[in-house]
């Protein structure tokens, strides 16, 4: 057995890294295929909307521990070995793409339909409508709870320490294991987490009650 | 020859038909007033002629262009032919000068420096030359609408049409609107003005259409149409507009 020391705290400080890399991944992950999840729910083929509404569904409908097994073991059954960043990873954008598809898909809804007309009788194309009316507009409703999503996010990647990648959680196990100190490895495991989604918190809080200026209309949904 | 020649348009939404054919055509310089009762299909006559909906059946030819639903051909019909509508509008995320200049950079790819010149001319035409750098929340409804109809005045319109633009304002702001159209149209633009100022229509259009349910039930040039109404229902009409 070891004593809780200096050593065990480094230990976990330095697993925090792969926090991050992890939230990141699922961030820009699934920041992209949430936007695509976000335009196609917009799109004017019932279809689509329809189809991904359904992943949507489904995506969101799964805890996202199990997605996290699913997409570990599922590519064995194809005799490929993932390692564990990469499928906590994929898992992570999958339920990040739905959430976040589901946020942006409700900002853009939240334009009035008369700014999508005015623009489109400027002579402008429909890429250059959302990109320069629809979309700024939609950003600015969507940023609080883009932000808040991210805390989310960084608090989810713990589960991918069930398939055994070692981010802070699973560096608290493993301390937690050795010591016999559950208490000092998850406390200080706690406070890691409280350091990072604290200020993002506060960020987004900010974001929603910064003066309504600009951003008339109505708001998020 | 006519800039807009609509030839027997009808439109359906669902099962309710909102234009039961409807003929008519303006010639270049011309501004006709559409007035009609609410629900009589003058805002949806205004955007079935710039493509914002479909007509079912008939034929429209505006500035040049016959009216398509191919997304490239519309482009081109809808650079030609400006639209300003009660609610102004407005890109609320920029300020009054890039409202103007985005349509001009993005589509008729002026540069820069073009388009800002040419933003500062249009919002000069409307009286509004000192307002550039103003967000449109900094604006009064006025003033956001002339910017609107600088906005649509920065492409060189071959046509505008106007649907109701004084209508959400205050009497005050409603003169120097009105006062904006009256400049346009003594300079030769040719206009449809969908409007509830009937002494308005009166003093600048040289037309009158009554619409009423879906057709065109009376036309003639305004002045005779307002002191000798022929029909009974544009009587009745002008009597409740006027006497209010
Ligand atoms: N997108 C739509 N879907 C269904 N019905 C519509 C739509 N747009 C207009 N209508 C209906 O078409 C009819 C004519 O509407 P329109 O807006 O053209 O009238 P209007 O003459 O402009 O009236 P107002 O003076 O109130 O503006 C109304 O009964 C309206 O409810
Ligand atoms: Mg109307």
């Amino acid at each position: 057995m070891r004593e809780f020391g200096n050593a065990e705290v480094l230990f976990i400080v330095f697993a925090l890294q792969w926090t991050l890399t992890l939230t990141a991944l699922a961030f820009f992950g699934g920041g992209i295929a949430g936007i695509a999840v976000a335009l196609l729910r917009i799109s004017r083929s019932r279809y689509i909307r329809l189809a991904v509404s359904g992943y949507i569904q489904v995506v969101q409908g799964t805890p996202l521990l199990v997605l996290m097994f699913l997409c570990y073991y599922a590519p064995s059954l194809f005799g490929i070995e993932l390692n564990a960043l990469f499928a906590a990873g994929i898992a992570l954008t999958l339920n990040a793409s739905a959430f976040l598809g589901a946020i942006w898909e409700s900002a853009l809804r939240a334009i009035p339909k008369a700014q999508w007309e005015s623009a489109e009788a400027l002579a402008l194309p429909q890429s250059k409508v959302l990109r320069f009316v629809i979309a700024p507009q939609a950003v600015r409703i969507a940023l609080p709870s883009t932000v808040g999503y991210l805390v989310q996010i960084v608090k989810e990647t713990s589960l991918a320490s069930i398939i055994g990648f070692v981010e802070i959680t699973r560096a608290g196990q493993l301390v937690s294991n050795a010591t016999f100190e559950p208490m000092k490895a998850y406390v200080c495991v706690a406070l890691l987490y409280f350091l990072i989604c604290f200020p993002l918190s506060r960020f987004s809080q900010w974001l929603e009650t910064r003066s309504p200026g600009r951003t008339k209309g109505p708001s998020r949904g | 020859m006519s800039v807009i020649q609509v030839e027997n348009i009808r439109k359906r939404f669902g099962s309710l038909e909102v234009l039961k054919g409807v003929s008519m055509s303006v010639e270049a310089g011309e501004v006709v007033a559409l007035i009609g009762r609410s629900g009589s299909g003058k805002s949806t006559l205004l955007r079935c002629l710039n493509g914002l909906e479909m007509i079912d059946e008939g034929a429209i030819a505006i500035a040049g262009h016959r009216m398509s639903y191919n997304a490239a051909e519309l482009r081109a019909l809808r650079r030609d032919v400006g639209i300003v509508f009660q609610g102004y509008n407005l890109f609320p995320h920029l300020t009054a000068g890039e409202n103007i200049m985005l349509a001009p950079v993005q589509v008729k790819r002026l540069s820069k420096s073009e388009a800002r010149i040419e933003a500062q001319r249009c919002l000069d035409l409307v009286g509004l030359g000192d307002r550039f750098d103003s967000y449109p929340d900094m604006l009064s409804g006025g003033q956001q609408q002339r910017v609107a109809i600088a906005r649509s005045l920065a492409m060189q319109p071959v046509v505008m049409l106007f649907d109701e633009v004084t209508s959400a304002l205050d009497p005050e702001l409603t003169e120097e609107v009105l006062a904006a159209i009256e400049d346009l149209a003594a300079q030769g633009m040719t206009m449809i003005l969908v409007t509830h100022e009937m002494r308005f229509a009166r003093r600048v259009a040289d037309r009158t259409i009554y619409m009423r349910d879906g057709i065109i039930h009376e036309q003639g040039p305004s002045d005779s149409l307002f002191a000798e109404p022929q029909t009974s229902e544009l009587r009745s009409f002008l009597k409740a507009e006027l006497g209010q």
